[in-house]
């Protein structure tokens, strides 16, 4: 197996503020959201961070995506260091986040066009992609529509398309299904699987458990900035659901859930 | 290159085909200027200027023998004084019926050529009548002009020609290059601070940086490709206010120059000054730009732009107090008052080609400057994502 994306001592601190410090009862500056994460994913397998709101995850794919630099450690995304050679990591990845917004004032037509210059693609191959995807994700109704005027559904769908214009090999999504009706949710879990079964690496964050034991080969499991597991899905889960497996694992590193 | 024209043809396509934005950053301030300036114009010549057929009627008392062919030539009516005692006539005058009263002392011939004392002559006038103050002028000249004829010792201007030798040209270039540098200026910096605020800190608010922010675009090609299209509007907005003040200042000069054009300056002139504009439109874009980046949200950004706008105004005020003299070349090195130096040298036909290609270079090299900070900016996670 191919190993796609390599991670190694990932570091990132963010400065607190002087009342922040006050409500968290400490003198530290900074807060340490990821603590020296590593891990290896490989190329054609669904590979899934979970974690509690807050363990780090989102910072994570922040780097991995080239948005925020790491204080410390690199990663290799295709063989392209995520410090050094941002452009070449950007050009390999799609990326997807709730942060990443649409502007308004524009169409899902206009914007996939757009995106598509800005990645290169060939006026041609863009048609013929964006004609696919339009279809799959029932945008082609709503391609002259102004993002001002879609459903929060539909937006993210658009924004889904989008970042996967330039076909990438490696698609890195934090929270995919957050905020999507069960029925969409099932298209986009749906299109996870069919990307990784056309041989694409994909990373996802969550916190939904049902999700991870749907669509995720392997699983990296992160609490308070630290991995404390990364395995293969039916090793970790060892016959138990992952529900379960996941408290019993929490007690086990931080010591109970109420204190 | 390709990114950056897909950045510039997208920003474009924002602004052009947003009617609403169009009209009010575009249309309406050279409507506007042009509007307010011809009516001001108009206005300022309906007050101060008199009816040009009208005859002003005045009231003769005593008339030496003398002064009898030199009122005949002053265009005006003098009426029958045989039944108008002074006090009512003054009473007409004050109820704008009559224009003019001019009593001289029954003696006044007599003590002129005895020469015993000063004979004073009495002239009534009404100075909210505007035909009574002018005809006041015109025979108060009349009498000083006798006067001075009396001593005989010389006589000044008396032989009726122009001899105020000022040519419409300089009489234009007068106004246009004490007025146009400041308005210029700051039409360009209100047409940067329409739209880079919401180009840029706009997009940082709504989040919509950091979706091309994980493109594989270089950061250098965005802050370009921002400041290029942003420049286009503002100068597009800058052109039409530059066109309706063009347009209307004669008219709002026009009550006092006669004879005041756009025309007078040449080709070369305009196209040197659209040079400048554009220097000056790239200038304060990438400036404003820098200032949009650095805050996190349209309004903070606004806000932050208007102690700039004094500070540009301020420059673009002391085109006022140019005397005209020559610049040393090293004057057109300083960024934002050398577009002032140059546009003030083109208006008034002064300019030395050099200093003005010394202006543009070193304007150029500011921008670029300010666009590779823009670009350092973008790359700065702190101030991408700051809220």
């Amino acid at each position: 197996m191919k190993t796609i994306l390599h991670v190694e001592g990932l570091k990132k601190t963010f400065k607190l503020s002087k009342k922040q410090q006050k409500i968290e009862k400490t003198k530290q500056k900074l807060k340490v959201a990821v603590n020296g994460i590593s891990f290896d994913a490989y190329e054609g397998e669904i590979f899934g961070l979970l974690g509690p709101n807050g363990a780090g995850k989102t910072t994570t794919l922040r780097m991995l995506s080239t948005l925020i630099k790491p204080d410390e450690g690199d990663a290799l995304v295709d063989g392209f260091s995520i410090v050094k050679q941002p452009e070449e990591v950007r050009a390999r990845i799609g990326f997807l986040t709730s942060e990443l917004k649409l502007e308004d004032y524009f169409t899902p037509n206009y914007l996939y066009d757009f995106f598509s210059d800005l990645h290169n693609v060939p006026k041609d191959v863009r048609d013929e992609r964006k004609k696919e995807l339009f279809e799959r994700f029932e945008i082609d109704k709503f391609a002259e529509v102004k993002v001002a005027n879609l459903s929060t559904g539909m937006k993210q769908k658009v924004s889904l398309v989008i970042s996967i214009v330039h076909d990438p090999d490696i698609i890195i999504f934090d929270e995919p299904t957050n905020g999507l009706d069960i029925l969409t949710a099932k298209v986009v879990t749906d299109f996870l699987i069919e990307l990784k079964n056309s041989g694409k690496s994909i990373i996802v964050s969550t916190h939904i458990f049902s999700l991870v034991e749907k669509i995720c080969d392997r699983v990296g499991i992160i609490i308070d900035g630290k991995l404390v597991v990364c395995e293969k899905l039916d090793t970790f889960l060892n016959g138990m659901n992952l529900e379960d497996r996941f408290f019993q694992l929490y007690e086990e590193t931080v010591g109970g859930l109420h204190e | 290159m390709n990114k950056i024209l897909a950045i510039v043809k997208k920003e474009l396509f924002r602004f052009l085909t947003d009617k609403k934005l169009m009209l009010t950053t575009v249309l309406l301030p050279g409507l506007m200027i042009y509007g307010i300036y011809s009516f001001m114009g108009d206005g300022m010549a309906n007050m101060l200027g008199t009816d040009e057929d009208y005859k002003p009627i005045v009231a003769v008392y005593n008339l030496p023998e003398d002064l009898n062919t030199r009122f005949k030539l002053l265009y005006m009516e003098q009426t029958d004084v045989s039944n108008l005692s002074l006090d009512k006539a003054k009473e007409e005058i004050a109820a704008q019926t009559l224009d003019l009263v001019v009593y001289f002392p029954e003696d006044f011939s007599k003590k002129i050529e005895e020469k015993s004392g000063l004979p004073e002559i009495e002239i009534y006038y009404n100075s909210v009548n505007n035909e009574s103050a002018k005809i006041y002028q015109f025979v108060a000249n009349t009498l000083t002009t006798y006067e001075d004829s009396l001593a005989n010792a010389f006589t000044m201007n008396s032989k009726g020609e122009t001899y105020d030798l000022a040519s419409d040209e300089d009489m234009s270039a007068m106004i246009y290059s004490m007025m146009l540098p400041m308005l210029l200026l700051m039409f360009v910096y209100s047409g940067c601070i329409s739209v880079a605020p919401e180009s840029i800190a706009g997009e940082k608010e709504r989040g919509t940086i950091a979706t091309l922010l994980v493109t594989p675009m270089k950061r250098s090609d965005l802050a370009l490709g921002k400041v290029i299209s942003l420049s286009v509007v503002a100068l597009m907005s800058g052109v039409s206010s530059f066109l309706g003040t063009m347009l209307s200042l004669p008219k709002l000069m026009g009550s006092e120059i006669e004879g005041m054009s756009a025309a007078v300056y040449s080709m070369m002139d305009y196209f040197l000054l659209f040079l400048i504009v554009i220097s000056a439109v790239l200038l304060l874009t990438a400036v404003i730009s820098i200032i949009s980046a650095w805050t996190s949200s349209v309004k903070e950004a606004s806000t932050a732009v208007s102690p700039l706008m004094i500070v540009v105004m301020l420059i673009g005020v002391s085109s006022m107090m140019l005397t005209g003299e020559r610049m040393s070349t090293l004057f057109y090195l300083i960024p934002v008052y050398n577009l002032v130096l140059c546009m003030n040298g083109i208006f008034s036909f002064s300019y030395e080609l050099s200093q003005i290609f010394v202006a543009l270079g070193m304007n150029l090299v500011v921008t670029a400057i300010l666009v590779v900070i823009l670009t350092k900016m973008f790359n700065s996670e702190k101030i991408m994502f700051s809220k």
